[in-house]
């Protein structure tokens, strides 16, 4: 049914134009100009000094697929994965207490989820190394649970038989580069999969319980398959995003935990290998959009 | 006949509404019962009582003998069809009418062998491997009917489950319940806010007004001898009447309750079991049992004059709407028995309105 005042562009062009002109420009300009750029010094050979050679060749990519190169991709894809997984359990967890909490409470709830957001990337990354760094909060206060521990013992006259305490090495791992790629992408889980978990009919659920299930089999077998769509979509995004992260990697990272991210930038940046760094991060978008073409033709088969 | 439910002084409160108020009723085994009553007026929070997603507040309900109190709802014999049907859409026919055998671990033949089974008594043979989003309305509902019929409940719950349909597929599946409760022979509650689905399918009916049951009867009861204004008016149409009671005379066909009202005059009905002593009272007659004539009535009957001032043509019958001296209106439903007799009746025409004593019914308000 087609609306009277709602023409078609075919009909007014001057107005479909001037709307839909500006941002294709800006697109054009400032995002499929560079990315083509990028595309081709993928393919371009490299002179001495690291410049651009007009010379199509596939070494760049050749040199992706090196042990050493391999190894550095496989680990982010590791990291990134371990990620996701923890970012869809405790995600999930929190999208289920927000659906299921009185309506009162959704948007307080919801607001909490999203105001890590608003705080810059760099300043979240860094509050991390407070909070794991040796004289960090976490070691001050395992450190004095320590202390009143021992303090308790020697009530009883059991002092001297814990040993000292010694602050345990939290940063400068890959498990501090998981534990804040999850806190900053926990979001990207938690929204899309709430709006599923809003979404379904609640009588589809009391149905389940009438029919003789019991709760755990109803949230198994109605609720997260019905919640799927929007629980993939939240784990796609989380996924791609921590695979093309670089700034944990960097800053709370040690020597080996290096990734994707952090290989491309240094393409860019200390070795000057601009072809390199463009094969890199086109190999990752590659992924990226397969993963993004999987889901979408995964969500076409299911008829909603 | 046994009760199958039981349900004394149910009472549920959402904030300091009472959304079911003190209610009690027993439903017997093989019945098919609906409880009636105008939108908020706590029927389906009754039904959901009885299927145990709500916590009563007061009172009990029992089913079968058993008091259902703290009893979950996937632990009672009974299986309730959803307005919304609410079908699994990521599971297939077959799929959603299993589902209730599945979770509780029967074995995958028979599980096969009965939903085939339910498939083909709700006429749906064929369709086990589609998908709920490929189906028509009437078909979601069957599939709705068969999930429920499928764990062979000792009552099965509809909450308004021919609302969503259209006119022609409502009316048709009317009959396909009433087919389906006598081919599986247990007990039917249905909640319903459509009297013509209410008194065309079930053997008895709770009216129901803000949280209360008002009246419970079978459905020719309820039209021909409501209990008070409120099931008067709510089952079909009716002229109502103020009036006050005047005095008891004797008759040789019994005892008669003098009635005066301002558009009435003076009247004498059957006593109907009104008190002589009320004050305010209203006195009623359905339209179909109002006749029309030019001239005056023989003395037996009541009789109103008044000037046709609307004639409402609805197909099988016509509707002529009388204003009385003093605004009142009476209404007089004409059945259009063959093609070629239209009412002869028309505006403006002045009319003698009138009815059989017998049919009046005399409701305290």
């Amino acid at each position: 049914m087609r609306h009277d005042r709602l023409r078609s562009w075919r009909e007014d062009g001057a107005a479909f134009w001037a709307l839909t002109a500006p941002p294709v420009l800006w697109l054009v300009a400032f995002f499929v100009v560079p990315l083509a750029m990028v595309w081709l010094v993928s393919f371009a050979g490299r002179g001495p000094q690291g410049q651009v050679l007009p010379v199509a060749t596939l070494e760049n990519y050749a040199r992706a697929l090196e042990p050493i190169h391999l190894l550095i991709i496989a680990k982010s894809v590791a990291i990134a994965v371990a990620v996701t997984a923890i970012c869809v359990v405790i995600g999930v967890a929190m999208a289920l207490v927000i659906a299921f909490a009185p309506t009162r409470w959704k948007n307080p709830l919801l607001l909490l989820v999203m105001l890590p957001f608003w705080t810059n990337l760099l300043i979240r990354t860094y509050s991390w190394i407070a909070l794991l760094r040796s004289e960090g909060l976490v070691n001050l206060g395992s450190g004095w649970l320590h202390e009143a521990a021992d303090a308790l013992l020697g009530l009883v006259g059991l002092d001297g038989l814990m040993p000292a305490f010694q602050p345990v090495e939290l940063l400068y791992s890959t498990s501090a580069v998981i534990l804040s790629l999850i806190h900053i992408h926990l979001p990207f889980v938690v929204l899309p999969a709430y709006a599923a978990l809003e979404r379904i009919d609640r009588d589809c659920l009391e149905s389940s319980l009438d029919l003789g299930a019991t709760p755990a089999q109803t949230f198994r077998l109605v609720m997260l398959p019905m919640a799927m769509p929007g629980i993939a979509t939240g784990a796609l995004i989380a996924f791609i995003l921590a695979l093309g992260s670089f700034v944990a990697a960097d800053l709370l990272g040690g020597t080996d935990s290096i990734m994707i991210g952090n290989l491309i930038q240094r393409q860019f940046t200390a070795s000057n290998d601009w072809q390199f760094g463009a094969a890199l991060s086109f190999l990752l978008l590659y992924v990226t959009f397969a993963l993004v073409w999987l889901n979408a033709a995964r969500r076409a088969r299911v008829p909603s | 006949m046994a009760a199958i439910i039981e349900v004394r002084d149910a009472t549920k409160r959402f904030g300091a509404h009472a959304a079911v108020d003190r209610v009690s009723l027993s439903v017997a085994e093989g019945e098919f019962f609906a409880l009636l009553g105008p939108s908020g007026c706590g029927k389906t929070t009754l039904l959901r009582l009885i299927a145990g997603f709500e916590t009563a507040d007061g009172g009990s309900i029992a089913i079968d003998g058993t008091d259902m109190t703290g009893v979950e709802p996937q632990d009672r014999p009974v299986g309730m069809v959803f307005q919304s049907y609410a079908l699994f859409p990521h599971m297939t026919v077959a799929g959603n009418v299993g589902y209730g055998l599945r979770v509780t671990g029967v074995a995958k033949s028979e599980i096969e062998r009965r939903v085939a089974e339910t498939l083909a008594l709700v006429k749906l043979d064929g369709y086990a491997e589609r998908m709920p989003a490929q189906l028509s309305g009437g078909q979601r509902q069957r599939v709705a009917l068969a999930r429920a019929l499928v764990k062979r409940p000792r009552v099965l719950l509809l909450d308004e489950p021919l609302s969503a349909l259209d006119a022609k597929l409502r009316e048709q599946m009317r009959h396909e319940l009433v087919r389906l409760k006598q081919s599986v022979g247990i007990t039917f509650v249905i909640v319903t806010h459509d009297q013509s689905e209410a008194l065309s399918m079930a053997d008895r009916v709770a009216v129901m007004e803000l949280g209360r049951v008002r009246q419970i009867a079978a459905p020719d009861e309820l039209y021909e001898h409501p209990n008070c204004r409120f099931v008067a008016e709510f089952i079909g149409r009716i002229n109502l009447f103020d009036g006050r009671a005047a005095g008891v005379v004797e008759e040789a066909g019994g005892r008669r309750l003098i009635v005066e009202g301002a558009a009435l005059g003076r009247v004498g009905v059957p006593m109907n079991g009104a008190s002589a002593a009320a004050s305010a009272l209203a006195v009623g007659v359905r339209p179909e049992k109002v006749r029309l004539d030019a001239a005056e009535p023989d003395d037996q009957r009541i009789r109103l004059q008044g000037r046709v001032v609307e004639i409402a043509y609805f197909g099988e019958t016509s509707q002529i709407m009388l204003a009385l001296d003093g605004g009142a209106t009476v209404s007089a439903a004409l059945t259009n028995a063959t093609r070629s007799v239209r009412p002869g009746v028309a505006v403006g025409d002045v009319l003698w309105a009138s009815w059989d004593p017998a049919d009046t019914l005399v409701l305290e308000t």
